[in-house]
């Protein structure tokens, strides 16, 4: 018998991955070391546009050390010169002839160190005829504009033009609007920045003509897929491990150049090799987000309810499109963005753009352009209910989706599955002392201080998803989980999703834990290697808990049946007369007659009736029917300096509802670290480029990471709103603080110069822009 | 991110360092904390052939008062200024200036010798010094020399140093009764250099008028510049609102910064301007209670 604790659902368990992270025991990439490896390093673009002349590597194979440089021209002759990206675009692995992005691959050193590789590629020569490049999007748009892709057939710079809902009732609407409010919103390039940066180590046994790649992957089986492909080395003789990841938020999902130049290399050479970026590389060459100039409009009542929603978006993608959306979602799920609110129609248009500028288009931690969607719908509403003078939190109220309509069809065609957003906005309201605020900003205004109050009450969309509609390359969306009950009771599940901090190892084991009635520390959770994990696509999206957690659930319930079996025959009972309570089987109407499923376990090997298989396992490939709809309601309370610009956020208060709640410390903490990861890009980050392309901000002195000094005291708080589809009604939380707080924080800042006729901002907020105000509203300091 | 290639050469002695330098000429650096020179290395910005490493150099790391003055020795860390108990009660204006250097891990091996020596106008040391009217010991082949600190820096990142010289130690006078100074620094995150930062130092008559006044600014000028016309315009007046701001005002004139991500020039010089200000008030504050 067993008197561990289960600390299933709900339960604040420490997570059992951190004993080794805070020992520094943990296991990343670039702690693999492997006899014989050697080092590979790049040649980047000194050029965001420039044709190649000549590349001479012979002053640098002439370097003691030196073991190989790679070009181009030498992939081409092995058809690896492009590579498919995951938008079905393809994209350079090393060029043959220009280049099209500052930092760009442009060939390849191989050392015997890293050191030497490092002072080699200063030595590969390369000439270069510079072109001009195009930055802007709309430049690139115009006749006559350089052209990004000459490779296509198209020439154009013109991607993809993408459209969501119904354009003539939404016109209609506009044509008879009582109130229309517009606004561009510039939502700039800002980079995921995981501590840890990409990399790979490659090797390739000649003896079992197998492939072992440890890579930094958030979705190490579709990258298996797509090396196989690539290569037309067959799936099985590839493995891909990604072991410990440190950071992800999307920037590990897309196949990078360096991958295929290092898997390439460790063929050619039989050798293993080691390729890591640098923080520079990182920032100079991986895939960014956002950068999407959107045009959006609401058409309204002169009291305030919302009728209809126009937007239209330019999205930069730089040189290729290597966003990881799902195939049929261009723009991701940037038609969302309708969010909290109930009107007749909306329409959203995106088209996408090439320019001179490092490719992607990736989500940073945001579920697919959900920020881009929350940012432009909460502005928006900011907007009209100053057009109005109405106050932000009554103009909300009075147009939420309200609790009985759910399931809500959305104009553009989702289909929320529950909320609840009056409650959640009310709770965070009260907590705050909204009418307080308001009469101490009423006061302050009088004094000629300069304080705001921000609301965002947001939708996320998560969970992706149903097989019907979500692909990545062909392959479905669905997740998967694998549990094996040992004879003794512990148990090991396999899921097909990556952790890359989000504490899988703890709360898939708790998800079990409940389910199976088995102590959580009698349970491990393995992932990451594609030999032994179930396939699956992978954590990113917030599509962790809702798929691959639910395929945990899903799977341990097909155990709990098979257990029932066995517990009636050990019992003596017909399985009917059983019922599972109190995490056990217990004889209806005689509950001190039960089996745990330690003992069910044991007797699964031992003791287990005729006609049965023996063992106790099951696997889930799970489909979701629906996406899920986390929400919450985010006040913020900031003062400006007058004499510096600088925001000071005084109170920030996050009530979220990402339904049922599995580990609420890990909740806490994802909401915590998501809130500092939104409110980095309203008010710090941006990627900065020259008229020349060259990017500003390829160091952490320019590109800015706001540090735990630069964090306010975020105060969280719930509700729990269950999904009513998922099989534990969790919906995923990863991200919506990333996509709450950034309105709720500009919506402030807007609030506090409202007075002043100010009704927009774009992120970054930073000091030197907002004194730029100030002393346009003549009252700065 | 991996430097060049260099050799490295650890010195027991300033005698043994001065000799190394002697012998490298312009191919060598003085490694003190390293936290300028080691991450422009690994940017290949600065590519010396030989590293002099003085950190093993007994007798520069004190703090101490002396015949009327304070000597910090040039390989006293940042985290000894902010924790020493003497430079917080008696020099609180250094104190400011060493707190918003970097961050807690430069700090613990950044110095304040390496942090004048660089000779970078972004460096926060400079305009307290400058304020404080300090003077800069320096040893080479030919013994020792002080200089003053309006001597000292000569463009952006060369200084009154000569290639063989180390800055050894660096002299503040005293304060006298009634005097307080301040350093505010505006930085966007923290470990950033300063937007712009301003150092003031007050000294009142026993009238409560100026007696004297220090105010030097960081990174709004090609090196780092103290605000002689705002000093000029305080001395012999009684403080006021309107004083400090005429002052800051003339501060601010004294700037020519340069436009980049941090911001125009403009507003540099609108945050040099407040910086001044909130430096000055701080500093009387203290004045007024020493």
């Amino acid at each position: 018998m067993t008197t561990t604790p289960i600390r299933g659902l709900g339960h604040p368990v420490k997570r059992k991955e951190d004993p080794r992270f805070i020992r520094g025991k943990g296991t990343y990439v670039d702690d693999i070391k492997l006899p014989g490896m050697l080092f590979l390093d790049i040649v980047r673009s000194p050029y965001a546009h420039a044709r190649i002349k000549r590349i001479d590597p012979s002053k640098a194979l002439a370097m003691p050390g030196v073991v190989d440089v790679i070009t181009g021209a030498e992939l081409e002759k092995a058809g690896l010169a492009w590579m498919p990206t995951l938008m079905s675009d393809r994209q350079m692995v090393l060029p043959t002839d220009r280049v099209v992005y500052y930092a760009q691959e442009v060939a390849a050193v191989v050392a015997t160190d890293r050191y030497t590789a490092a002072d080699a590629v200063l030595a590969v020569e390369v000439e270069y005829e510079p072109l001009t490049p195009v930055l802007d999007p709309f430049k690139a748009l115009e006749p006559g504009a350089p052209l990004v892709r000459p490779d296509r057939e198209q020439k154009t710079n013109h991607i993809w033009h993408w459209e969501a809902g119904d354009k003539e009732k939404t016109d209609r609407i506009f044509q008879e609007a009582e109130v229309v409010v517009s606004q561009d919103l510039y939502i700039p390039r800002i980079h995921v920045c995981s501590i840890e940066t990409c990399g790979c180590v490659v090797n390739y046994d000649r003896a079992t003509d197998k492939l072992t790649i440890w890579m930094t992957s958030q979705a190490p089986h579709a990258h298996r897929t797509v090396f196989s492909l690539v290569s037309g080395i067959p799936e099985h003789k590839i493995r891909i491990i990604s072991p410990d990841i440190g950071g992800g938020f999307g920037g590990k999902v897309p196949v990078y150049p360096g991958y295929v130049i290092a898997t390439y290399a460790a063929l050619k050479l039989g050798k293993p090799i080691k390729w890591i970026e640098d923080r520079s590389e990182n920032l100079q060459a991986d895939s960014f987000a956002r950068d999407y100039h959107i045009h959006a409009e609401l058409a309204a009542t002169r009291d305030g309810r919302i009728r209809a929603m126009r937007v239209h978006t330019v999205a930069d993608h730089g040189a290729f499109d290597a966003a990881a959306n799902p195939s049929k979602f261009p723009a991701g799920l940037f038609s969302v963005c309708t969010g909290s609110y109930d009107m007749e129609a909306a329409h959203v248009a995106v088209d996408g753009v090439y320019t001179n500028k490092p490719p992607g288009g990736v989500a940073y931690r945001c579920s697919f352009r959900v920020t881009e969607a929350v940012h432009t719908i909460e502005r928006m509403v900011d907007i009209l209910a100053d057009e109005l003078g109405m106050d932000p939190a009554e103009i909300r109220f009075k147009n939420f989706i309200r609790p009985e309509q759910f399931p809500y069809k959305s104009p553009t065609g989702w289909e929320y599955d529950s909320g609840n957003y009056p409650a959640t906005l009310q709770k965070a309201l009260d907590a705050i002392g909204y009418q307080e605020l308001r009469r101490e900003q009423a006061e302050r205004r009088a004094r000629g201080e300069l304080m705001g109050i921000g609301i965002s009450t947001f939708t996320e969309i998560v969970g992706a998803g149903p097989s019907h509609t979500f692909d990545i390359l062909g392959i479905k969306m669905f997740d998967s989980a694998e549990i094996r009950v040992h004879p003794t009771g512990s148990a090991i599940v396999r899921i097909g999703v990556q952790t890359q901090g989000q504490g899988h190892e703890t709360t898939f084991a708790q998800i079990v834990a409940e389910e199976l009635g088995l102590p959580v520390e009698n349970i491990i959770v393995e992932h990451g290697d594609t030999d032994t994990a179930p396939y699956g696509l992978g954590t990113y999206a917030s599509r962790s808990t809702p798929t691959a957690g639910a395929a945990t659930a899903v799977a341990a319930r097909k155990i709990r049946e098979k257990a029932r079996l066995i517990a009636a025959h050990l019992l003596e009972v017909s399985p009917d007369d059983l019922e599972w309570r109190d995490y056990a089987f217990r004889v209806k109407g005689a509950p001190d007659r039960f089996k745990t499923m330690q003992e069910i376990a044991f007797a699964a090997y031992t003791n287990f009736p005729q006609g049965l298989e023996g063992g106790l396992e099951a696997v889930c490939y799970y489909d979701p029917p629906n996406l899920t709809f986390p929400f919450g309601a985010y006040v913020c309370v900031v003062d400006i300096d007058r004499g510096t610009g600088q925001v000071k956020i005084r109170e920030f208060l996050a009530v979220d509802d990402c339904g049922t709640i599995i580990n609420p410390m890990i909740v806490e903490g994802q909401i915590h670290g998501g809130l500092t990861m939104g409110m980095a890009p309203a008010l710090f980050e941006e990627i900065v480029y020259d008229e020349n392309g060259t990017m500003l901000t390829g160091t952490f002195m320019d590109y800015l990471l706001p540090t735990a000094m630069e964090t306010p005291h975020w105060k969280t708080d719930k509700t729990v709103t269950p999904s009513p589809h998922h099989p534990l009604g969790a919906k995923g939380v990863g991200e919506s603080p990333t996509i709450g707080a950034p309105p709720a924080i500009v919506n402030a800042v807007v609030d506090a110069l409202s007075h002043l006729g100010v009704r927009h901002i774009d992120i970054p907020i930073t000091p030197a822009k907002l004194y730029q105000i100030l002393v346009e509203k003549g009252v700065a300091e | 991110m991996i430097p060049g290639p260099f050799s490295y050469r650890k010195a027991a002695s300033l005698e043994e360092a001065i000799a190394l330098l002697q012998q490298y000429g312009g191919e060598a650096k003085v490694l003190s904390g390293g936290q300028s020179l080691i991450p422009m290395m690994k940017f290949r910005l600065a590519e010396p052939a030989v590293i002099v490493d003085i950190n093993r150099i007994p007798g520069l790391d004190a703090i101490e008062e002396r015949n009327g003055i304070l000597a910090i020795g040039g390989l006293v860390r940042e985290v000894a200024l902010e924790r020493s108990p003497l430079i917080r009660q008696r020099y609180p204006i250094i104190a400011d200036t060493a707190e918003v250097v970097a961050d807690p891990l430069v700090r613990n091996l950044a110095t304040i010798g390496g942090n004048l020596a660089h000779g970078d106008p972004a460096n926060d040391h400079p305009a307290t010094m400058l304020a404080l009217r300090a003077e800069v010991v320096a040893r080479g082949p030919g013994g020792e020399r002080v200089i003053p600190i309006d001597d000292f820096f000569v463009d952006t990142f060369t200084t009154a140093l000569a290639p063989d010289e180390i800055l050894t130690e660096i002299r503040i006078p005293a304060p006298p009764p009634r005097s307080g100074g301040a350093y505010m620094k505006f930085e966007r995150k923290v470990g950033d250099y300063a937007v712009a930062a301003a150092a003031a130092f007050l000294v009142l008559d026993e009238a409560g008028k100026i007696a004297r006044a220090g105010i030097g600014l960081t990174n709004v000028y090609y090196k780092p510049i103290r605000a002689e016309a705002a000093e000029n315009a305080l001395v012999g007046q009684v403080p006021s609102d309107g004083l400090f701001r005429t002052a800051a005002e003339l501060a601010a004139q004294a700037t020519d910064p340069t436009t980049d991500l941090r911001g125009p020039a403009e507003y540099k010089r609108a945050v040099a301007r407040t910086m001044t200000l909130r430096a000055l008030k701080a500093a009387l504050s203290r004045a007024q209670v020493a």
